[in-house]
């Protein structure tokens, strides 16, 4: 390797100069004979060039990414649960690609062994017979899933998607801290840490033959493809649901690899074939890429207690009709006991010893073992044999022990639950603290996909960083940060891109069947905008009169107030919370399907649901309170204008347009009922006009409000675009438009409803209409949301 | 001893439910030695479910039934003859429970009798710890497996007072143990904990009990529904044994095995999930008559 010498580096500015290893610990920048390594210089060079506040900019370039694209991370606390922004450690950690491939090529191998060990310990056992691994160890572990046992996957293998940590030790190797098979989390975490990391560096990235990761993504992706059935549908990503702490990133990959997002309610097994809810009917599917937990996965025969699960999905997988990637029961190889055996099985399955070590392990459940963690207690850390988590995640000083526990004591008595283990000292990487370089510890995340041409590692993946030198700052429950990891190689590096498939002739793929679970929170995405926009501009009007008369029992007042009531608001508040949970109900339906939106449309959302809270904490009855609920209302059209002029015009965009529609034209039949009555207060007229968003059009077409022309433009002129008939019309041409609308040429139940609503509507003389009849048509229009629900929600 | 044993089990609900599937564990399975299953028929309403039998990880008979259409309730109904064998009486020949520990770690097979399934915790009894003291407290030094089962099962008898009132199938054994009342799925799972305590492989059993007494003795509890019982695993000599806990007594020809598990969740005579809303009441009948 290339070095330059102490004195170059001595010539460099503070930020390294001041840089030291910690005495015995190999650091990633600086090489063992104190020398920056080469492939760390031309990022050094750049942020030497740069001034504080320059540095300061580029990083801020970094976060603003990552806040704009909502990344974050669910993070569970003692009875509480926020979420946190991505906390992105700027600086990338920078490995030589000679050195990469070294350690990519031992890593093939260990994918290899674990899907050895996996088919015999759900296969023939050979292992267990053979005495290499025990069978009390086996039977004791809880992710070794009794009724998997004896199922051959479809695909022929066991696992297609894992991850390892790893670590360097003291020497300076690469050991392995632990496998990730059972369903790996971070993957997506690691593009969009690319993505921010490169806008960091953006004048650099380009030009320093890093190595790029679309080209992993599509080769993992094109397997998935190439395991399907012919004649199912796209792949599934078979997601864990909102509430996991990695629910973003599941969308995110689900996104960027084409795949539907579903959850296990969105399945359903028909005989023995698995099947997707669709608004179109049970749509078959057979491949599934894995981010629930196995246990979750069947509730009639694995976790009894699962609500996330699909019953009788291990039929279908037994039937050999799905793939599932990772298969049900992977996670039993990720217990911290097998460390102790993988070493032996890798001679014993493949005639050769493992490339690259994992950390040493004994487990205490054998005689010789357990003497030797019992001599070494001191100096080993003692963690439970069954635990998947690297005990340096366990607790910031790395100690594992229950409490009221002596390592003595607990070996005494459990000792078969657990395993010692060489403490590790992690090696350290370049952070940036107060200004300069500081050397922080580091593990790797790294992952590694079964490709149509074998196993391929992604040339990155993520670095955990520490916040401070102790070990145990890398977990990310204790705050630690996540670095970019860079494989730099000495010439130029190919660009692939999952657009441009080399080789392979572009053809137009149909939008996916639409599952039936995100047309009904599209659905419910439409009604909840349009009622928040609905509140909005009431209380705005309200707030407006307010503001001129500042008598709040004034009867046109009064007549409002009552009409906000039935939105169940409190006007004792200027901001009610009642628009702010209304806000919140569409961020909540938006992310449930964040995998079809546009990230500006979800910014919009999050912006404006972040500045209405603000805004009902500060704002003042009347004047100030009708500017503030402007400033809602033209974000909140922003939001309606960027869902409608960039969403794709495929079924979800219907759903969310229907729902819209029928929640605006529920609204203003209920206003008009309430403001066209004769004993309605002075001024009801003009004001209906005004929340209506119609005052130049009435002006330039009526002389004066009159019952009469307010219901003709509200109700039944069809141009304009607040009128409940356009809203009927526009419902209509969507609604043909949806599978099933039409059975040998008869409307559908929902199509004769609506046809009928439309005709009554349109065939009605505006001096006829009365606030009765204003008000059944609101009901009528109601029903047609149970029938969207009935029809393809259910 | 020839038994006919028929079982009616099923659901009334509050709402038609439309699609449901369910897995059904109330066949008797054939065991050398000890019992033949001579012929069994299941029936179901309403119409015609999908259905497919097969055998699970432990040996069990499995039914597995897929509800399409609407249906307000569902009803099955099993009717099986089943040849019993007498148990032979044990010949306690049981190593100590101190070398008990060395022939499980030297056993290294996991087939579904191993006694290593029946060690550690299961889904019904995640934590085995608050039994220990129990456990302790009925054994002497250098008892065998055989005798430390027989007094454990003594003390049960003790603790617990038998009311079909106090417990669901969902109480934790913890619960039901600190209760001191239950059915025979409470006691059979405390018992199996207290085993297991003190390591002894335990595992849970259902089946069926006869509903007549033999003439001059009393009806058992436990014979009007499904029964459970134990097995308990006595070193390589003596292997597995069956205990009635409620009944404190050892299994022998009154008892008609259906399935073997860690717990009552491996063994649920049904298990289902439906898409409905709103509640459900639930049946279950037993008779098991001796014929010939």
């Amino acid at each position: 390797m290339s070095a330059v010498s102490r004195e170059m580096s001595e010539g460099l500015p503070p930020i390294v100069a001041g840089y030291r290893p910690l005495e015995g610990i190999p650091d990633e920048m600086i090489g063992l004979d104190g020398s920056i390594r080469a492939p760390w210089l031309p990022l050094l060079a750049h942020l030497s060039a740069l001034s504080p506040a320059e540095i300061a900019a580029r990083f801020g370039r970094g976060d603003q990414y990552l806040r704009d694209a909502g990344v974050y991370y669910r993070h569970y606390g003692k009875g509480d649960v926020a979420s946190r922004d991505w906390p992105l450690s700027h600086v990338p950690v920078i490995l030589a690609e000679s050195e990469w491939q070294a350690l990519a090529d031992g890593l093939v191998q260990r994918a290899e062994l674990l899907e050895a060990v996996m088919a015999d310990i759900y296969g023939e056992n050979t292992l267990l017979t053979s005495g290499d691994l025990p069978g009390t160890l086996l039977a004791a572990n809880p992710h070794w899933l009794r009724p998997l046992v004896g199922v051959k996957p479809a695909s022929g293998h066991f696992l297609h998607f894992i991850a390892m940590d790893l670590g360097r030790g003291e020497d300076g190797r690469w050991w392995v801290l632990g496998d990730r098979t059972e369903a790996p989390s971070g993957a997506g975490f690691a593009l969009e840490t690319r993505v921010a990391t490169s806008r960091v560096f953006a004048e650099i990235y380009r030009q320093s033959n890093v190595h790029r990761l679309a080209g992993f993504f599509g080769a993992f992706r094109d397997m998935l493809d190439w395991m399907r059935t012919p004649g199912t549908g796209s792949v599934g990503l078979l997601t864990s649901g909102l509430f996991n702490e990695t629910y973003y990133e599941q969308a995110y990959i689900a996104r960027y690899l084409g795949l539907s997002l579903l959850e296990g309610e969105d399945l359903v097994v028909e005989g023995q074939d698995l099947k997707v809810r669709t608004i179109d009917g049970l749509k078959p599917i057979s491949v599934l890429w894995r981010r629930l937990e196995s246990a979750w996965c069947d509730p009639l025969e694995l976790d009894e207690r699962s609500r996330l699960g699909t019953p009788g999905l291990l039929d279908a997988i037994r039937a050999g009709r799905v793939t599932m990637a990772n298969a049900l029961g992977a996670g039993a190889l990720e217990t911290q006991a097998f460390l102790a055996f993988l070493p032996r099985l890798c001679e014993r399955l493949r005639g050769e010893s493992l490339a690259i070590p994992n950390v040493a392990t004994w487990w205490c459940g054998q005689e010789a073992e357990y003497q030797y963690v019992r001599e070494n207690r001191h100096r080993l850390v003692i963690s439970r044999a069954n635990a998947n988590r690297l005990p340096i995640e366990l607790d910031p000083q790395g100690s594992t022990l229950p409490e009221a526990m002596t390592p003595e004591r607990w070996l005494d008595e459990e000792r078969h639950a657990l395993v010692g283990q060489e403490a590790v000292r992690l090696s350290t990487t370049p952070a940036w603290k107060d200004g300069v370089l500081a050397p922080r510890p580091m593990t790797l995340r790294v992952f590694l996909a079964r490709t149509p041409e074998g196993w391929q590692a992604m040339p990155g993946g993520f670095a955990r960083v520490g916040q401070t030198l102790e070990p145990g700052s890398i977990a990310m429950r204790y705050g630690s940060n996540v670095a970019d990891v860079w494989i730099v190689a000495d010439k130029p590096v190919p660009e692939p891109s999952l657009l441009r498939q080399n080789g392979t002739a572009f053809m137009r793929k149909q939008p996916g069947t639409l599952p039936a679970r995100a047309a009904d929170n599209l659905f419910w995405l439409g009604r909840y905008v349009e009622r928040t926009e609905g509140m909005l501009r009431l209380l705005r009007a309200y707030h407006g009169r307010l503001a001129e008369s500042a008598d709040t029992e004034a009867p046109l007042l009064q007549r409002v107030a009552e009409l906000l009531e039935t939105y169940g608001m409190d006007l004792a508040q200027p901001l009610p919370s009642e628009v702010i949970s209304c806000i919140q109900s569409a961020v909540t339906s938006a992310g449930k399907i964040r995998d079809r939106f546009s990230l500006d449309g979800w910014s919009a959302l999050v912006d404006l649901a972040s500045s209405a809270e603000q805004i009902g904490r500060q704002v003042q009855p009347g004047d100030d309170a009708a500017r503030a609920i402007s400033v809602l209302i033209r974000k909140l059209t922003g939001f309606s204008g960027l869902v409608h002029e960039n969403m794709y015009r495929a079924m979800g965009w219907r759903f969310l347009t229907i729902g819209q529609s029928i929640e605006r034209a529920i609204g203003m039949a209920g206003w008009l009922s309430a403001m066209i009555p004769a004993d309605a207060p002075d001024g009801a007229l003009d004001l209906m006009i005004e929340v209506g968003d119609s005052v130049m059009t009435h002006r330039r077409r009526y002389a004066m409000a009159m019952p009469e022309s307010v219901c003709d433009l509200m109700v039944l002129d069809s141009l304009n675009p607040r009128s409940i008939l356009f809203e009927l019309e526009r419902m209509q041409s969507h609604i043909e438009l949806l599978p099933g609308s039409r059975r040998e040429n008869r409307l559908s139940p929902l199509g004769q409803a609506l046809l009928k609503l439309r005709t009554d509507v349109a065939t009605m003389p505006a001096e006829a209409i009365t606030p009765e009849w204003l008000l059944d048509l609101k009901w009528r229009i109601a029903g047609l949301s149970d029938a969207v629900t009935d029809t393809y929600f259910a | 001893m020839q038994y006919e044993i028929t079982l009616r089990l099923g659901y009334a609900y509050a709402h038609p439910v439309a699609q449901a599937r369910h897995l059904l564990r109330v066949q008797p399975r054939t065991v050398p030695g000890m019992q033949r299953l001579v012929a069994a028929q299941l029936d179901i309403e309403p119409g015609q479910p999908e259905r497919a039998v097969r055998t699970d990880f432990f040996g069990n008979i499995v039914h597995s039934l897929h509800f399409h259409e609407d249906h307000a309730e569902i009803d099955l109904r099993l009717l099986a003859y089943v040849e019993r064998q007498s148990a032979l009486p044990v010949l306690d020949v049981a190593p100590t429970l101190d070398r008990m520990r060395d022939e499980l770690t030297r056993r290294s097979e996991l087939g579904p009798d191993s006694p290593l399934h029946f060690l550690g915790p299961s889904p019904r009894i995640p934590d085995f710890v608050p039994f220990r003291d129990f456990a302790m407290a009925a054994l002497n030094p250098g008892m065998s497996p055989v005798e430390a089962m027989r007094s454990i099962g003594a003390a049960l008898s003790a603790h617990m007072e038998f009311d079909d009132a106090a417990t669901d199938v969902d109480t934790p054994p913890l619960a039901a143990f600190e209760a001191g009342r239950g059915v025979c799925q409470d006691y059979s799972q405390i018992m199996i904990a207290s085993l297991r305590a003190i390591g002894i492989p335990a595992g849970y059993v259902s089946g069926f009990l006869r509903t007549l007494p033999p003439p001059g003795e009393e009806r058992l509890p436990g014979a009007d529904a499904m029964h459970a019982w134990v097995r308990i695993w006595c070193g390589n000599s003596v292997g597995w044994l069956e205990y009635d806990p409620t009944n404190a007594m050892a299994v022998a020809d009154d008892h008609i095995l259906v399935g073997y598990g860690r717990d009552y969740a491996d063994v649920a005579p049904i298990r289902g999930v439906s898409r409905t809303a709103g509640g459900q009441t639930g049946h279950h009948t037993v008779d098991v008559i001796p014929v010939g």
